[in-house]
C-alpha cells in the first residue's frame, strides 16, 4: 500500500471520533493483555526465557551473513530454492516470476506482514493473478481493500455487523435469507467459501515466523490452520520472509516459540506450529512439488550495528501495541502503513523514511509499557527518541514546537525563574480546576476534547519538598 | 541486478554494517560449532517430567486447549473408542488414514460399523486418524511428521481429527520431542513438514471471540495407547 503515515495527525483525529473502533480497541485489555499476564504467571521462567530469546537473536544477528549462507545451503540440499531480494521490488519480481512460470491463476495466502510490506497482492492482481487471503482476519480486510490494523489480529477494528455486510455483498451466490448474526456463523461461511479456494489454488504463499539454519526449515505459527492448507495443497509453496527471521538451531527456535505465543495472545503455544523443509519427497502423497523462499532485506541490513539494531530482534508478537495507550486510543490504521504501534513507530521510518513517517515516533507518551512487555527486550522508547532527535536535526519540527521547547528550556535552566513561574501558575490552575480536573482548558483543547486534564493540587513539587524538609 | 549480484549485495551490506568479513575464523568457527552440536537453552522446569507424569501433563494441557483425550490400554481397544466417539458426536462412522504401521496394526474390524479409507486427505473427509511420532507435555503439543504413512492433508482437511500416540512416545519438553525426531530421521533431512498440533483449529478474528474450526479440524481427539 501507499503509505499515508505523513497524515498521522489527521488519521488519529478521525480514529478518535470513530465510536465502533473505540469499542473494538477497548476489548484488547480484557483479551490479549489479561491473557498475556496469565500466561506469564503460569511460567516461572518467563523472564529468564526473555533474556535467552534476546541472546539467541543477538548471537544470530552478529553472525547473520554466515547463518544465511548455512541456511541457503540446507534449503538447496533439501530441494528448495532461495531467492535473495535486496528491495521490495526484487521480492515482488521473484514471486511473480514463480507464479507466472507455473501458469498460476489463483494464489492462496497465509498471513504475512512481509507480504503486506512489499504489497504483493496489488502486484499479482496487476499481472492478472488473483491472490486470496486465507487467514480469516486478512480475508475480512481484503474484502474491504483495507490494510491490517494489527500485526496479529489484522481485523481487530471491525465488528460483526460490518463483517456480515461485507459477506452479503461479496458472497452473492449464497441465499439472501441466511442468518449471519454470530461470529460462529460468519466463521462457518468463511470456512466454506475459502475451502474451495484452498483446493483450487495453483500457488500458496506463506510468511515465516522463523528460519532455521541447522535444517533449512521455515516455521509458521497459526491458530486457524490456514497456513497449512495454503502450503500442503497447491503445487508450489512460496515463503516470503526477511533476513532477521533467522535462528541457528531447532533448540533456538524452541526458545523463541516459548515467548512468542505467550506474549502475543497469551496462549501457552499456538494451535499449529509448522516446520517446513523443502518440497515433497519421493513417495509423499501430498505437499508441494516446488518450495521457494524469498528472503527480503529492504533496509534491514543497514540497521545492523546502528541505533536501530535492536529492532531486528522483533518477532512480531504485537505485545507492544496491545499494551500501548496510544495504539489503544487510535488503532492501527492511523499509523498509515503496514506496521502500527510502538514497533511500527520505530520500524516504519527505517523502512520508508523519516520524511514520510516522522510523526510516528512522536505518537508515544513514553510510558514504557511496550519495552516492559517486549519478549525480546527491545528498547522501543529509546529508539523513538533517536528518531525524534533525527527529525529535529533534519529541521522537520514545526516552528511552534521549537519555540515552546526553547521557552521551556530557558525556564528550566533558570531555577529561580522556573520556580517563580510555576509558583504563580500552579495555585491558579488548582483554583480553577473543578473536582481536581479540567473538562476544557484554553491552548489544551487537543487534550481536553478527548479526556479530562488532571488539575494540579495547589503547590509545586519544590514547595512541597521545602515544607517536608522543614517538618523533619 | 541479477540473482547472484543481489545475493552478494545483501550479504555485503550485512557485513558492511556489522564491520566484519565472511572469512573471519572466529566467526566461522562459532557458527559451525553451534550448528554441528545444537545445545538446549533454558528448558522450563515444568517440562522435566517422565512416564505417567508426562502423560498427565500432556492431557491437562491438551484439554486446556479444547482437545479431548482418552486412554487405550492396548491397540485392541481403539476401534471401539473411535466408534463411540464418532457416535457420541453424531459423526459418520468412517475415517481415513495413511499407511502408518501402528495404525495398520489396530484391529479396525472389531468395530464392524466403521469404514476405513486409505490415502491423502480429500476436501470433504469428515474424519481422519493420524499418528503422532512424539509429544511434548510442556504445552500439550503433538509432533506429526509428513510422509506416505501420515499425509499432512489428513491433519488439516477433515472436520474431526483423531490422533493416536503411544504412551512411551510422550516426552516432557520440545527439546525431547526434537531429539526423538532427530533419532528417527538420523542423517536424513527433516520430513517436508513437521506439524506441531496442540488443539483444534480456532480463530478470534471477529470481535476477539474464540470460534472453533476456522479452517482446520473443529475437533481434536487424542488417543493415548499403552
Amino acid at each position: 500500500m501507499k503509505p499515508v503515515s505523513h497524515a498521522f495527525k489527521d488519521n488519529a483525529k478521525q480514529a478518535l471520533a470513530d465510536e465502533p473502533l473505540r469499542r473494538a480497541l477497548g476489548g484488547i485489555k480484557h483479551g490479549f493483555v489479561a491473557n498475556r499476564a496469565k500466561a506469564r504467571a503460569k511460567l516461572p521462567e518467563f523472564e529468564r526465557l526473555r533474556d535467552e530469546a534476546r541472546a539467541v537473536k543477538e548471537h544470530t544477528l552478529a553472525h547473520l551473513d554466515l547463518y544465511l549462507e548455512a541456511y541457503e545451503k540446507k534449503v538447496t540440499e533439501t530441494g528448495g530454492h532461495v531467492h535473495w531480494a535486496a528491495t521490495a521490488a526484487d521480492a515482488r519480481a521473484a514471486i511473480l516470476q514463480i507464479c507466472q512460470a507455473a501458469g498460476a491463476k489463483t494464489v492462496t495466502k497465509g498471513k504475512s506482514m512481509v507480504g503486506e510490506e512489499i504489497a504483493i497482492n496489488e502486484h499479482l492482481e496487476a499481472a492478472g493473478i488473483t491472490p486470496v487471503e486465507t487467514d480469516l482476519g486478512e480475508y475480512l480486510i481484503q474484502l474491504r481493500h483495507e490494510p491490517p490494523s494489527h500485526i496479529i489480529a489484522p481485523a481487530i477494528h471491525l465488528n460483526k455487523g460490518q463483517v456480515e455486510a461485507d459477506f452479503r455483498r461479496e458472497h452473492t451466490d449464497l441465499p439472501d435469507n441466511r442468518v449471519l448474526e454470530e461470529p460462529a456463523q460468519l466463521v462457518a461461511e468463511a470456512r466454506a467459501v475459502l475451502r474451495k479456494q484452498f483446493l483450487a489454488a495453483d500457488v500458496g504463499i506463506t510468511g515465516a515466523n522463523l528460519l532455521i539454519a541447522e535444517t533449512g526449515t521455515s516455521v509458521i505459527v497459526t491458530n486457524e490452520g490456514n497456513g497449512d492448507l495454503t502450503q500442503c495443497l497447491p503445487r508450489i509453496h512460496v515463503v516470503i520472509t526477511s533476513i532477521e527471521k533467522m535462528v541457528p538451531t531447532l533448540e533456538d527456535a524452541n526458545t523463541i516459540l516459548r515467548v512468542l505465543a505467550r506474549s502475543a495472545t497469551g496462549q501457552e503455544c499456538s494451535t499449529y506450529t509448522t516446520f517446513s523443509t523443502g518440497p515433497k519427497r519421493d513417495g509423499d502423497p501430498d505437499g508441494p512439488d516446488e518450495y521457494h523462499v524469498v528472503v527480503l532485506d529492504n533496509g534491514r541490513s543497514e540497521m545492523l550495528g546502528g541505533q536501530f539494531h535492536d529492532m531486528l530482534r522483533c518477532i512480531r508478537c504485537g505485545a507492544c501495541m496491545n499494551h500501548c495507550p496510544v495504539y489503544g486510543a487510535i488503532g492501527g490504521h492511523a499509523y498509515g502503513w503496514v506496521y502500527p504501534g510502538p514497533m511500527g513507530a520505530v520500524l516504519t521510518p527505517s523502512l520508508i523514511g523519516i520524511d514520510e513517517a516522522g510523526n510516528l515516533p512522536n505518537a508515544s507518551t513514553f510510558c514504557g509499557r511496550c519495552e516492559a512487555v517486549c519478549p525480546m527486550r527491545i528498547p522501543l522508547p529509546k529508539m523513538m527518541r533517536h528518531w525524534r532527535e533525527r527529525e529535529y536535526e533534519k529541521g522537520n519540527t514545526p516552528a511552534f514546537y521549537k519555540l515552546s521547547l526553547k521557552a521551556w528550556a530557558y525556564a528550566a535552566k533558570n531555577p529561580r525563574l522556573y520556580q517563580t513561574l510555576t509558583g504563580l501558575l500552579i495555585p491558579l490552575l488548582a483554583r480553577f480546576g473543578s473536582k481536581g480536573r479540567f473538562r476544557s482548558l484554553p491552548l489544551a483543547s487537543g487534550w481536553t476534547r478527548y479526556r479530562d486534564l488532571p488539575a494540579p493540587q495547589g503547590k509545586t513539587f519544590q514547595q512541597l519538598w521545602r515544607a517536608k524538609e522543614m517538618r523533619s | 541486478m541479477n540473482a547472484s549480484n543481489t545475493r552478494e549485495s545483501v550479504l555485503g551490506s550485512i557485513r558492511g554494517s556489522l564491520r566484519v568479513t565472511g572469512d573471519d575464523a572466529a566467526r566461522v568457527d562459532a557458527v559451525r560449532k553451534r550448528l554441528k552440536a545444537p545445545s538446549p537453552n533454558l528448558v522450563p522446569e515444568r517440562a522435566n517430567v517422565r512416564g505417567e507424569e508426562s502423560i498427565a501433563l500432556l492431557t491437562e494441557m491438551l484439554e486446556g486447549q479444547s482437545a479431548h483425550v482418552s486412554r487405550a490400554k492396548t491397540l485392541d481397544e481403539i476401534p471401539k473408542l473411535v466408534a463411540n466417539y464418532l457416535r457420541k458426536n453424531n459423526l459418520p462412522a468412517e475415517f481415513r488414514t495413511g499407511s502408518d504401521g501402528l495404525l495398520a496394526d489396530i484391529p479396525w474390524g472389531k468395530a464392524t460399523s466403521l469404514t476405513h479409507h486409505l490415502g491423502r486427505g480429500q476436501g470433504d473427509d469428515a474424519v481422519a486418524v493420524s499418528r503422532a511420532r512424539t509429544a511434548a507435555a510442556e504445552t500439550g503439543t503433538l509432533f506429526l511428521t509428513s510422509g506416505p504413512e501420515n499425509p499432512t492433508t489428513l491433519n488439516f482437511l477433515p472436520d474431526t481429527h483423531i490422533v493416536v500416540i503411544q504412551a512411551k512416545d510422550i516426552l516432557g519438553s520440545y527439546e525431547d520431542g526434537w531429539n526423538a525426531i532427530r533419532k528417527i530421521y538420523g542423517k536424513r533431512p527433516l520430513p517436508r513438514a513437521v506439524n506441531l498440533i496442540s488443539g483444534p483449529s480456532r480463530t478470534a478474528d471477529i470481535e476477539q471471540i474464540i470460534v472453533m474450526g476456522a479452517h482446520g479440524p473443529r475437533r481434536l481427539h487424542v488417543i493415548i495407547a499403552g
